[in-house]
């Protein structure tokens, strides 16, 4: 029998607000245990949590970006569960009326394109975390995380493979990077993922039992884990058993997951609503202002993209996948003439190196005002291809600018005629066979002659000078 | 002068014109402290020295001409308040040494204000309890009677105003809490409209019914504190943004025009109900009869959901403070349990022994309501009946300006007699719950005294935010019933 595997995606992603969401702690990471913690945060007897409205308006601002209708009227419910890094034994959540609804993505994954619905966004504060010390067998608490803002989105069990679950991850992390409200750090949580994953025999429409999967904190691990996940269950079915409802734990280092909990096991979180916080109330004005400063979204600038710079479908998208690297390649290209030569140096080139030291754009050694004084100098033909490698590699390394490294290098481009002159007519007389042969119709060996150019030149020579020279002489 | 009889407007006078020190006056109230309450037991904690000092600061600010309406006036605090280096307890094991780092939004401002603040008082665990015997420290007595209990869960700011331990009291309400002992002591108590008062540093019972509010010995202190701890504060969602006019204002509009134009309700449901003592239905008959030689227009209206209040209430309290008390885990403050070998059984051995039998129960009885497959039966049919309790008091307040009932249905019964018979203590509170349903405001005035010996009050509720009509009544209802006197002691 064929499966089909089912997929939806619960992401809880930081907001960025400076301070926390209920009181006036500061949300810096890093900062040594309980540094960021008052009476609220804390949980002490008699306090009461005050809504921060930047937290708000970057939920709005997320409703709107993935296609949400944002309620005017939404609510906030206790969460009830003990743990020792919830200090009021209740998490503050938005259970019967999240504050976003009914949206949708639209993603590009196994070479076609699909819309993905978007159940809900609501906000929630974030737990602290322990520390656990197993030489002194105890486990410490550290509440600096505890009350930073988070909204979790929930996706329609629309996504049916791990790749579509991919697409929709990458998309929906390009979107709340674009809009600013998420750092997108998967590493330090700011952006996290659960997927919830079952089978059902092709054409049923009724879903099978669902697994939910937890620590998935790359997007590759999300791909890995679910892939991982179907074959768990096509296997357990075929062999004619059941699936569980369980929580299962993905490890990264053995790619494979492990059973956390079991559905008996499940919490009972008897959700109410927290009386010491009112409705909160969104007008259209507060809506209106949200819109307003919207920036460009990733569909937007890669349609922008394709016409503007007529780049290609495929290029645009590329480039446009991450706001640094879109900014980067608009801060590159604004003195340069040729848009497409620029493009193929940031998507090879550029991407190669990122991808080869692991690191962010953000990251990059050399700086989009660097990069493109380097391709300025290719532009003009100052320098060749070979040469402009060559510099940027030694960018990489040094930090140097361009410039004086070619001087330094001596890679400058030979383009005078006369010198070039020279030493094409010293190479036809050294090399009377292939000039014969070249005449008699082996043309392939035209590159023979611009290599022996490149070599008198030690491959400085100015392809462009050299090319209708050397055809002439021949 | 007996300076402990002072009221608090008389206190104000008196210090204002410099004929008796704030020193003077907080050593008054710290002897009689020291002489009777071993008695009483209505403090959990008094610092005599703090106190003290305190009256020295206010003596000072009057020297210096920077005195306010409440420099130098002695205050008891409900120990459910929380107060920045002085122990906040809730009358309970698991907070016995807990120490705030910070002082209730309420207690800020009698600081502001350079009033003495002489104790913190006892009452129900985490105000849960109508008698004061639910304290896990010690039973507070009335001081009418000390075989009585001084009702509650605010017993022990009560007894304190009655005693003449301070010149007024602060105490907390959430079905009932300052209405009910206030009755039972022979003193004023009036729950303002819910979000008139921050909530914050007011350890949680119940968050939509809890209200802050005085206890003290006439209507006129009750609206001078009302004046001085009402108004909006940003640290508290919930409390309300409307202004706060003065409330003695509603004195000068008794004295100006009397009660002429208003028009008082009777709720019929309350007529008829049983288990209310004999004297307490005389007492009500004769209050009627007094507020209508005032002049006003007494109606029989309907409240037809108030059968449902203490159902209602007793769902939806707990449930809240089964949330409430999930905090005091032995995690971060408070008692902890030390000799568990896991988390879990911390939690529970740290509860156990730290919370008392009702506050269990109450949290068990909410955690319960709330789970999965009940929610809609219990919390949700409550949320339900609430609404329909509130539309009651809409259309009831079409009719009229103050609703008039009893306070309590007996006088204060005897310690011990209701401890084992939770349902019977909480039927007692049947009159005061559903003010709380609706966030109306409600007052309890002395209104007679029993055959036995004992205070009986008389409430009455008005629209929100309309305490003014309550203080006017009240002012006027107290001139005009027989005055009566604290006992002697």
């Amino acid at each position: 029998m064929a499966f089909e595997p089912v997929i939806g995606l619960e992401v809880h992603a930081q907001l960025k607000t400076k301070t926390k969401i209920f009181c006036s702690c500061s949300t810096a990471f890093g900062k040594s245990p309980n540094a960021n913690t008052c009476p609220v945060c804390t949980g002490m007897p008699g306090v009461l949590p005050v809504l921060n409205k930047q937290a708000v308006t970057f939920a709005i601002k997320a409703g709107l970006a993935t296609n949400c209708t944002i309620n005017r009227e939404s609510r906030f419910d206790r969460k009830n569960y003990f743990y020792p890094d919830l200090p009021k034994g209740y998490q503050i959540s938005q259970f019967a009326m999240p504050i976003a609804e009914h949206g949708f993505l639209d993603i590009e994954a196994d070479g076609t394109e699909k819309r993905i619905g978007i159940t809900r966004i609501h906000m929630e504060e974030d737990a602290g975390k322990l520390i656990h010390d197993p030489l002194r067998g105890k486990s410490m608490v550290d509440l600096n995380r505890t009350g930073v803002p988070l909204i979790e989105i929930v996706s329609e069990p629309d996504l049916r493979t791990a790749s579509q679950a991919g697409a929709y991850l990458r998309k929906l992390h390009a979107i709340l990077k674009y809009i600013d409200v998420c750092d997108g750090n998967m590493e330090q949580g700011s952006f996290r993922c659960d997927a919830n994953v079952s089978l059902r025999p092709v054409g049923q429409e009724k879903f099978g039992t669902r697994t939910e999967l937890k620590n998935l904190n790359s997007f590759k691990n999300v791909e890995k884990a679910i892939l991982y996940e179907i074959q768990r269950q096509t296997y357990v079915l075929e062999e004619g058993g059941e699936v569980i409802q369980e929580t299962r734990l993905w490890d990264p280092t053995k790619n494979r997951s492990a059973s956390m909990r079991g559905k008996e096991e499940a919490h009972d979180y008897r959700y109410f609503p927290d009386p010491d916080l009112v409705p909160l109330i969104v007008d259209d004005a507060w809506i209106q202002d949200v819109r307003a400063g919207m920036p460009e979204l990733p569909e937007e600038k890669k349609q922008r993209f394709i016409t503007a710079y007529n780049l290609s479908e495929y290029d645009a998208a590329v480039l446009t996948a991450d706001l640094d690297m879109a900014n980067f390649f608009e801060q590159t290209i604004t003195p340069l003439k040729n848009i497409k030569q620029a493009a193929n140096w940031i998507m090879t080139t550029l991407m190669g190196m990122l991808n080869a030291k692991a690191i962010e754009i953000s990251e990059s050694p050399v700086s989009a005002h660097e990069f493109s004084k380097l391709l300025g100098l290719l532009e003009s033909s100052r320098i060749n291809a070979n040469a402009a490698k060559t510099v940027f590699e030694q960018m990489i390394e040094t930090g140097q600018d361009p410039e004086s490294i070619v001087k330094e290098k001596g890679l400058e481009q030979v383009s005078d005629q006369g010198e070039l002159e020279g030493m094409v007519d010293e190479i036809i007389q050294e090399n009377p066979d292939e000039v014969q042969a070249y005449r008699d119709g082996k043309t392939k060996l035209f590159s023979f002659f611009m290599g022996q150019v490149m070599k008198k030149t030690r491959g400085k020579a100015d392809p462009k000078v050299v090319t209708p020279m050397l055809k002439s002489k021949l | 002068m007996n300076l402990h009889t002072l009221t608090i407007a008389q206190a104000q006078d008196l210090l204002a014109k410099k004929e008796i020190s704030s020193v003077d006056l907080t050593r008054a109230f710290l002897d009689r402290i020291d002489k009777y309450d071993n008695t009483i037991s209505a403090f959990i904690t008094v610092d005599p020295g703090l106190a003290l000092k305190q009256a020295e600061q206010a003596d000072q600010m009057i020297a210096k001409g920077k005195s306010q309406a409440f420099t130098g006036i002695p205050v008891a605090l409900k120990d459910v308040l929380c107060t920045k280096g002085v122990r906040t307890t809730c009358a309970s094991k698991i907070l016995e040494h807990f120490v705030p780092q910070y002082d209730a939004t309420v207690v800020e401002k009698f600081k502001a204000q350079d009033a003495v603040l002489i104790g913190k008082a006892n009452m129900d665990e985490f105000a849960m309890g109508s008698s004061t015997e639910n304290s896990a420290f010690f039973v507070t007595r009335n001081p009418w009677d000390t075989d009585h209990v001084p009702g509650g869960s605010s017993g022990g700011s009560a007894a304190a105003v009655a005693a003449r331990f301070c010149a007024g009291a602060v105490g907390t309400d959430t079905g009932g809490s300052i209405r009910q002992p206030a009755s039972h002591c022979g003193v004023v108590g009036l729950k303002p409209t819910y979000g008139r008062v921050s909530r914050f540093g007011v350890v949680a019972y119940a968050s939509s019914l809890d209200q802050v509010g005085p206890i003290t010995r006439d209507v006129t202190d009750a609206a001078m504190m009302l004046n001085l701890m009402g108004g909006h504060d940003p640290k508290d969602s919930t409390s309300a943004p409307e202004q706060m006019p003065d409330f003695t204002k509603g004195i000068a509009m008794f004295k100006e025009k009397g009660l002429s134009g208003m028009t008082l309700g009777i709720p019929r449901e309350f007529l008829n109900l049983k288990g209310i003592d004999p004297e307490v239905k005389t007492m009500f008959e004769s209050a009627r009869k007094t507020l209508e030689g005032l002049g006003v227009t007494i109606k029989e209206i309907s409240l037809p959901h108030s059968n449902y209040a203490v159902a209602a209430y007793y769902i939806i309290a707990p449930c809240e403070a089964s949330a409430n008390l999930a905090r005091f885990d032995g995690v971060r403050y408070g008692y902890r349990d030390m000799d568990s070998d896991d988390l879990i059984e911390m939690y529970k051995k740290t509860k156990s022994k730290g919370f008392g039998p009702e506050v269990q129960r109450r949290i068990i009885i909410g955690t319960y309501s709330l789970s999965s497959g009940y929610y809609d039966a219990y919390y949700g049919r409550a949320s339900q009946v609430r609404a329909l309790i509130m539309d009651d008091f809409k259309r009831a307040f079409d009719a009229c300006d103050i609703i008039l009932s009893p306070v309590a249905p007996t006088p204060a019964f005897k310690i011990g007699e209701k401890v084992e018979d939770p349902l019977t203590m909480y039927l007692s509170d049947i009159f005061t719950l559903s003010c709380n349903l609706a966030g109306i405001p409600g007052i309890s005035v002395p209104a007679g005294i029993s055959s036995t010996g004992l205070p009986m009050g008389l409430q009455m509720m008005s629209r929100h935010f309309d305490e003014m009509s309550l203080i006017r009544a009240g002012y006027g209802f107290e001139q005009a019933v027989n005055h009566i006197e604290l006992p002697e002691f």
